[in-house]
């Protein structure tokens, strides 16, 4: 009877959205007559910081402070199409559908400002202050706020734009099976080190090292924020989750989520979190999704950790003290905790 | 149902009020007063985000009785901010990326509130002891640690 320590390993391939029947986002994008920009759509902020990304997303493109962009995310029954913000595609759909709204309204937009300052539109640029000039010539300018008071008062001009993203949907090889079901995929890879009572079954997580490959990190605090979450979410899936211990069963299920058992502050493992940034081709400005498979590596690496650790493969979750002591059992250690059967 | 006079103060301010016997002060404050920065979570005393304090104790609002906080002093995070300016501990959580949906958020300060005003320099067990009654579901809690301990900080060298 003893405390066992151990490490386990594990990487994981998580692919941002999956499009098994086409998944299209649509984004919305105009300017208010002072020249603020409002973007609308039906892709939801849960907590997960989609009304900053999109923000700063929207305000890179056009050129402008990301103070003058308001998120509209208001009615999915009125709003433009999204299929929703699940499998980790909030920032990566929606993100790819505001830029090319974002782009035709910007285009509009130095339309405008050339019309006003006499030149060409291919000759203009912003200086993401809030102003548009002319190439090479700063002093010949014209803020966004009097372009498009311009646009709506004098000139009759709707500076807006339209975005539709579409990954298409994927068919299966009739031959092989082979299909794509997702185009952009992010990684990750853990090590996790655990303690086992094997008298006891409890497992107490040490350490979890983390490496998050997420394409480029649009926003690196929220970014860092979800990773430390969801590397906390994935010791709970491991050790704690369920809705029925004994599923099929609805015996010692919890009744409300009070009693759906997650990690507390007194139960934290010492947690390090790394980012790897590789732009991805088709993400915007190089973002995948990094939201659900942060959670995931910490599962198998913990499994791998506590058969490091007391010799047993549990394949069930959550890896509960009776599954090990039953584990522990089967495998002939007959003084193994004392399980009533 | 027979109604009851109760008076109190709430964030300094004095407040006046009948509600119904056996009313909860969670749903005093929310319905009747209108401060809904007390939030309503599991409204059986586990998770925490209901956290008041009343005469310097911390109190889950959801199982205590509007009409047993006659004459008391009850604060909530609606009173921590002068203006725009932000208490050291909103100013922590802020800058500490310490809230994501935010639900928690006010339970959690006003249990961090607690805790400073007891004990300006907690340690971390301090830390995770006094927030142990309060469940976040986003953060893995890591982050709501450190900005506690950063506004205990930032209070000591105010105060040197």
């Amino acid at each position: 009877m003893a405390m066992r320590q151990g490490r386990g390993v594990a990487a994981v391939n998580y692919p941002t959205g999956m499009n098994l029947g086409g998944d299209p986002t649509q984004a919305l994008v105009h300017s208010t007559p002072t020249g603020n920009f409002m973007v609308s759509l039906s892709s939801v902020d849960l907590g997960q910081g989609m009304k900053q990304i999109m923000a700063q997303i929207c305000a890179e493109t056009i050129g402008v402070p990301t103070d003058r962009v308001i998120i509209d995310t208001a009615d999915t029954d009125t709003g433009p199409h999204c299929m929703g913000t699940f499998a980790s595609r909030g920032t990566h759909r929606a993100g790819n559908a505001v830029i090319a709204a974002a782009k035709e309204a910007r285009q509009v937009m130095l339309e405008v400002a050339a019309e006003e300052l006499e030149v060409n539109a291919s000759d203009l640029d912003t200086d993401g202050t809030g102003n548009i000039h002319v190439k090479g010539a700063p002093q010949r300018s014209i803020s966004i706020f009097d372009t498009a008071l311009a646009a709506h008062f004098k000139r009759g001009r709707s500076i807006s734009g339209r975005g539709m993203f579409l990954i298409p949907r994927s068919y299966p090889d009739a031959e092989t099976g082979a299909m794509k079901p997702s185009t952009c995929y992010a990684h990750a890879c853990t090590v996790a080190e655990v303690e086992v009572d094997d008298e006891t079954g409890e497992v107490n997580v040490l350490t979890v090292k983390n490496v998050f490959e997420i394409g480029r990190a649009l926003n690196p605090k929220m970014v860092e924020q979800q990773l430390v979450g969801g590397s906390w979410m994935g010791i709970s899936h491991a050790l704690y989750e369920t809705t029925e211990p004994y599923y099929p069963s609805r015996e010692h299920g919890g009744r409300d989520f009070n009693e759906y058992l997650m990690p507390g502050p007194g139960d934290l493992a010492q947690t390090e979190v790394i980012v790897l940034e590789r732009p991805a081709a088709d993400g915007p400005y190089g973002a995948k999704g990094p939201g659900e498979m942060c959670a995931n590596p910490q599962i198998p690496a913990i499994a791998n950790a506590i058969f490091d650790a007391v010799g047993v493969r549990i394949d069930t979750l959550p890896i509960t003290p009776e599954r090990i002591l039953r584990a522990l059992k089967a495998n002939g250690a007959e003084d193994a905790g004392t399980v009533a059967h | 149902m027979k109604k009851v006079p109760v008076q109190f103060t709430l964030n300094g301010e004095e407040k006046a009020e009948f509600v119904e016997s056996g009313v909860t002060l969670l749903k005093a404050l929310r319905e009747k007063i209108g401060d809904t920065s007390v939030k309503a979570g599991c409204q059986q005393g586990t998770c925490g985000s209901c956290a008041v304090i009343v005469d310097g104790e911390l109190r889950l609002s959801c199982l205590t009785l509007a009409e047993r906080c006659g004459g008391a002093a009850i604060e909530t995070t609606g009173g921590l901010a002068h203006g725009e300016v932000l208490h050291p501990l909103q100013r922590a959580f802020n800058e500490g990326f310490a809230t994501q949906c935010g639900f928690c958020t006010p339970g959690m300060i006003m249990a961090a509130k607690a805790l400073l005003d007891h004990n300006p320099q907690p340690s971390r067990e301090d830390v995770v002891e006094a927030i142990s009654g309060n469940i976040c579901r986003c953060t893995g809690y890591e982050p709501i640690i450190q900005a506690i301990l950063a506004a205990a900080r930032a209070n000591s060298l105010s105060a040197a």
